[in-house]
């Protein structure tokens, strides 16, 4: 059996720790820029406020409902995460770090020594909730598709306090009649307009199509996996990375600005910042990246514009992949020397690292290049990876962006034009010992 | 006059190298200790049970002062230990938090100030009280450092 332990609400419930009088009320999170809802309590959800809902037109309903909106604060719920992710390890033999507030637990061969599933999983769940103060939902079932369905329900369904078990084929029947087919784990959304002219709309109708009908309709081999894993076939195991962190197969870094941009070297500051941090991640998670793309986007909503909105360009990289923050740097620079246009007006930018890998695997080398691109940074390779293990290190024990490159920095005093509005974000409470909760 | 009791401590089983970040050490030269450091000393590990549960505080107010908790004191506050008669708890009253002493009297449960400029607090609804969690150290600072410049940043 697999488990999916899913945080409820879990940017509003990591604001609620802190802030106890947040309870019962409605409260929502907002996305980078204080721009648009994006975790609500239950109470908020109650007022028909939608996901992803514009924060100026939820502002009133809230005031109304003597309710609170606040800023994003990811350096809390990353944190909390982490706690949360820490517990589910100390239960389950194996742990897959699905998102921030996601995990798939193996829980095959518990049964054994520790009672039924049911009581373990409530202990897992209370232990969560006990440590961190974070509640969760928990779906069980034989694969992990059929765990997504399981752990949605449970959402749903207050009365089953939390867990839904589906381990037999009447309450998988049941389960499956009980989803619309776009809320199955890896359906989304152009899929299910598809199903649906094919007279598919439950999960359970396309846990009956047939394997010819799969491969053809959904993508071939993925496809008939997916109705497998609907029908109680495992056909996806767990992925725990190493350190128990989620290794990504991309990473991005993207951020609407506080402001309208037009200034070439503002917009480069941006997006410094941005594959600063990218490459970062990049080298904590020790891969190295082959394809860089970055972009630009204008205001969409402006009417004056002409589509298209975002432009963007991707490079693979000349000098073999690299995770050396100064070599992306100077790529991404002429990238957006290309895509800069003088005298349009940007809100947007953001960078993507693709083709990720190990260093030193089947690398290629190139036949007329020396091994290490030295065309791109003049320092030798091994001192180049010195540099990037000390910025790292540096910044790790005297905070981000202590060492960083010269592209990024402001003027003293002066906050960097880019960054995003965030009037409304509570403190850092357990990373940041000015930032702690004061008791009398 | 303070008595001390003084323990007799084992023969250590293991020598724990300390790493000696006062010495310089010439750039790109390996430092012939570098092969002896074991682990350092990991304060978390040492002293809280739960890490994952346990959360810093800092205090504010003189309510706590018999227990030796002043302002400006960090806390070390679990989350994960149950709340029992003479803990000294992060309670929240009326959706703040504060800290007190849990105790029993009678039939009847307590928030207690460790200062008599401070009133004690009954808890009559059982429901309106939530214990956020247990105090499990305190970090005092004597020598005015780190700590006490980060509360003059404050105000």
């Amino acid at each position: 059996m697999y488990g999916l332990v899913d945080c409820n609400n879990f940017y509003v419930s990591c604001e609620r720790v802190f802030q106890p009088r947040l309870d019962n009320r409605p409260v929502v999170v907002l996305s980078n820029n204080d721009g648009n809802v994006v975790s609500r309590s239950a109470e908020a959800k109650q007022l028909g406020i939608p996901m992803g809902a514009p924060f100026f037109e939820v502002r009133e309903l809230l005031r109304h409902h003597q309710g609170h909106a606040l800023s994003s604060n990811y350096a809390l719920y990353g944190d909390m995460s982490r706690r949360v992710m820490a517990r589910l390890a100390a239960h389950a033999p194996a742990v897959e770090v699905y998102s921030i507030d996601e995990a798939f637990l193996d829980l095959h061969g518990l049964t054994t020594y520790c009672g039924t599933l049911d009581t373990r999983v409530q202990a897992i769940r209370r232990d969560v909730l006990a440590c961190t103060g974070i509640p969760t939902c928990v779906g069980v079932a034989p694969t992990k598709t059929l765990a997504k369905v399981a752990n949605r329900l449970a959402k749903k369904h207050p009365e089953l306090q939390g867990v839904l078990r589906l381990d037999t084929a009447s309450r998988r029947e049941r389960a499956l009649r009980a989803l619309p087919v776009a809320d199955v784990w890896g359906i989304g959304y152009q899929y299910a307009g598809k199903l649906a002219t094919h007279g598919i709309r439950t999960a359970w109708e396309l846990s009956q199509v047939s394997e010819a009908w799969a491969r053809k309709h959904l993508g071939g081999v993925v496809g008939w996996r997916l109705v497998q894993e609907l029908l109680g076939q495992p056909c996806q195991d767990l992925n725990p990375s190493e350190d128990g962190t989620l290794a990504r197969k991309s990473i991005s870094c993207s951020r609407s600005f506080g402001q309208r941009l037009t200034a070439f070297d503002d917009l480069w500051g941006a997006m410094a910042t941005y594959l600063s941090r990218a490459a970062e991640k990049l080298r904590a998670q020790g891969d190295q990246a082959h394809i860089l793309t970055v972009y630009l986007s204008q205001d969409r909503y402006d009417t004056r514009v002409p589509p298209p909105y975002t432009r963007s360009t991707t490079l693979t990289l000349p000098g073999g992949p690299t995770s050396d923050t100064l070599q992306l740097l100077a790529y991404a620079r002429r990238m957006l020397e290309r895509l800069y246009e003088p005298g349009r007006v940007y809100v947007k930018a953001g960078v993507v690292l693709d083709g990720l890998e190990r260093p030193g695997r089947g690398q290629q080398l190139s036949l007329f290049a020396p091994a290490s691109s030295t065309a791109t940074n003049p320092l030798s390779d091994v001192r180049a990876q010195q540099l990037m293990r000390s910025l790292d290190a540096l910044n790790r024990q005297f905070g981000r962006g202590t060492v960083r490159p010269a592209a990024t920095v402001t003027a003293a005093g002066q906050s960097a034009p880019w960054q995003g509005k965030a009037q409304h974000k509570s403190q850092a409470f357990t990373t940041r010992l000015e930032d702690l909760l004061v008791v009398g | 006059m303070t008595s001390i009791e003084l323990f007799e401590v084992g023969e250590p089983t293991t020598t724990l190298w300390l790493p000696v970040f006062a010495s310089l050490v010439p750039a790109g030269f390996p430092s012939p200790a570098s092969d002896e450091l074991e682990e350092l000393f990991d304060l978390n590990r040492i002293l809280f049970r739960h890490p994952e549960a346990t959360y810093l505080i800092r205090v504010s107010g003189e309510s706590m002062r018999g227990a030796e908790i002043h302002a400006g004191d960090l806390l070390a506050v679990d989350k994960h230990l149950e709340a029992d008669h003479n803990h000294i708890v992060v309670a929240v009253v009326e959706g703040e938090c504060t800290v007190k002493r849990l105790v029993r009297r009678g039939t009847s449960w307590w928030l207690q100030a460790e200062n008599p400029a401070y009133a004690d607090y009954e808890i009559t609804e059982p429901d309106n009280l939530r214990i956020w969690g247990v105090v499990t150290h305190v970090v005092h600072e004597l020598i005015p450092g780190k700590l006490t410049a980060l509360l003059r940043s404050r105000d």
